[in-house]
């Protein structure tokens, strides 16, 4: 497993995390950003992708 | 040289980002990222925001190290002078000779400056440095006199209203963002610029600049004078190549490369073992068309470096994948956002490339809006104030006119 951390005084929800791991990250009706503290090993490749992208850098992976 | 190192010149984020897709690609060799900044990568849009509001450090906005990219070296506060793409070295100002098996041009971009004596008190915002240096001078009550009406303008604005500052911004447009964004969002933004009591000098350029050992305000061609003690210069920027003047590199605006980011000399012929990333590179995306143009949008960076790696990866490992990875296309979205005072926008695609003014999508000017922009009969970009979830049809639109032509 993975650990997932989001400072949500930096996230702004703009939602490119969304584009990279969708099965992490996603925006709710209230286009605010929902997404999971734990995911599979699989999706590392991906959520290091959804680091990269965001704007905020607000995301981390806690190793 | 086959022993000799990647030498990625430019220790800025795209920098940062080939380095790591070199490892991803499986390429194990050194690598030297040498950069003019004494800073280790960091990122750059809070430079007009919360660094100049909160005081937070590099710590804070600097990109996280990974242990894949553990064994580079980082030669920071290191000019480089030259390059010699024959001998294959690059020369820094300390008069060394550094050797490379491949180069990755990443020198990106300077802030343009008036062509006036360096007196206190002229301010840019480019480089951290930059903006520690301004927020020492963004005290309550400061007049801060904003040249120039574009993103870092006017968020370099909303920042120093909220700090308390009077704020004039002073730009030769009809309205502030009118080239990125058009007339009708750009008067809107102004409005709301106006209600926090942001005072806009539009249509003006500046005839002189008072102050003999410090700023003391800036004369217009109308005669007038706003009187200021603090000027940010916030006029575009120009491109970072003048180490390249003496290489065959096609350096009209930035430098060209190809879709694979493989520089091209004026003759058009490519360089497998040289590439261009981030803000100089002048490379085709055929989500829009093949012409080559340079993006300065946040993520370019970091789609750049990643191709660039992939490619440049592959191209080392001579395992035979490099005509396949060269074949994969490279469409990158760009994207932007922007802060201002409660503004939050957001966009997609290239708005620059419309023709005619954008078309209402959702919502109305003065709350939340979308605004189309078109090229043609076809979606080119998409602006939203205060929208999220909404713009993404219009991204994915966007997108798909690129896998149709």
């Amino acid at each position: 497993m993975i650990k997932i951390e989001v400072d949500m005084t930096l996230c702004q929800h703009y939602g490119q995390c969304v584009f990279e791991a969708p099965d992490v990250f996603k925006l709710n009706d209230d286009d605010k950003l929902e997404y999971l503290a734990e995911a599979d090993d699989s999706e590392r490749d991906n959520v290091e992708s959804a680091v990269d992208v965001c704007p905020m850098q607000a995301i981390r992976i806690v190793e | 040289m086959t022993d000799a190192p990647v030498v990625i010149v430019g220790a800025s984020m795209g920098g940062l980002r080939t380095a790591e897709a070199l490892r991803r690609a499986g390429y194990v060799g050194p690598i030297t990222v040498i950069g003019e900044e004494a800073h280790a990568p960091y990122n750059r849009p809070p430079l007009s925001k919360d660094v100049l509001s909160t005081g937070v450090s590099h710590e804070a906005v600097a990109f996280p190290a990974r242990a894949a990219t553990a064994d580079v070296q980082w030669m920071l506060g290191s000019r480089v002078e030259s390059a010699d793409l024959d001998a294959r070295t690059v020369t820094t100002a300390d008069g060394r000779e550094h050797h490379w098996r491949a180069l990755v041009i990443a020198t990106g971009l300077r802030a343009r400056r008036l062509d006036l004596p360096l007196i206190t008190g002229r301010h840019t915002v480019r480089t951290l440095d930059d903006a520690m240096a301004l927020r020492d001078e963004l005290l309550p009550g400061a007049r801060v006199v904003v040249l120039g009406a574009g993103f870092v303008g006017c968020e370099v604005a909303a920042t120093a209203r909220k700090l308390g500052c009077e704020v004039t911004i002073v730009a030769p447009g009809a309205e502030p963002l009118l080239r990125p964004l058009g007339a009708a969002l750009g008067a809107e933004l102004r409005r709301r610029h106006e209600e926090h009591g942001v005072v806009f000098r539009l249509g003006r350029t500046v005839t002189a600049m008072l102050g003999d050992d410090a700023f003391e305000g800036l004369e217009l061609d109308d005669g007038t004078i706003v009187a200021g003690d603090v000027l940010v210069e916030a006029i575009g920027s120009e491109c970072n190549t003048g180490w390249l003047d003496a290489t065959e590199l096609d350096l009209t605006d930035g430098v060209l490369a190809d879709a694979a980011l493989r520089a091209v000399s004026t003759a058009g012929s490519v360089r497998d073992d040289v590439y261009v990333v981030g803000d100089i590179a002048r490379f085709p995306n055929l989500m829009f068309d093949a012409v080559p143009r340079r993006v300065e949008h946040w993520n370019i960076p970091t789609d750049t470096g990643k191709r660039a790696g992939a490619v440049l990866g592959a191209w080392l490992a001579g395992d035979g994948s490099f005509e396949e990875v060269l074949a994969r296309g490279f469409t990158p979205m760009p994207a932007f956002w922007s802060n201002q005072f409660e503004v939050s926008l957001q966009a997609y695609g290239l708005p620059g490339l419309a023709e005619g003014e954008p078309r209402l999508l959702l919502g109305d000017l003065s709350a939340n809006v979308a605004l189309g922009y078109f090229r043609a009969s076809r979606l080119v970009g998409v602006v939203g104030i205060g929208l999220k979830a909404e713009l993404l049809p219009y991204r994915q639109e966007i997108a798909e006119h690129a896998a149709r032509e």
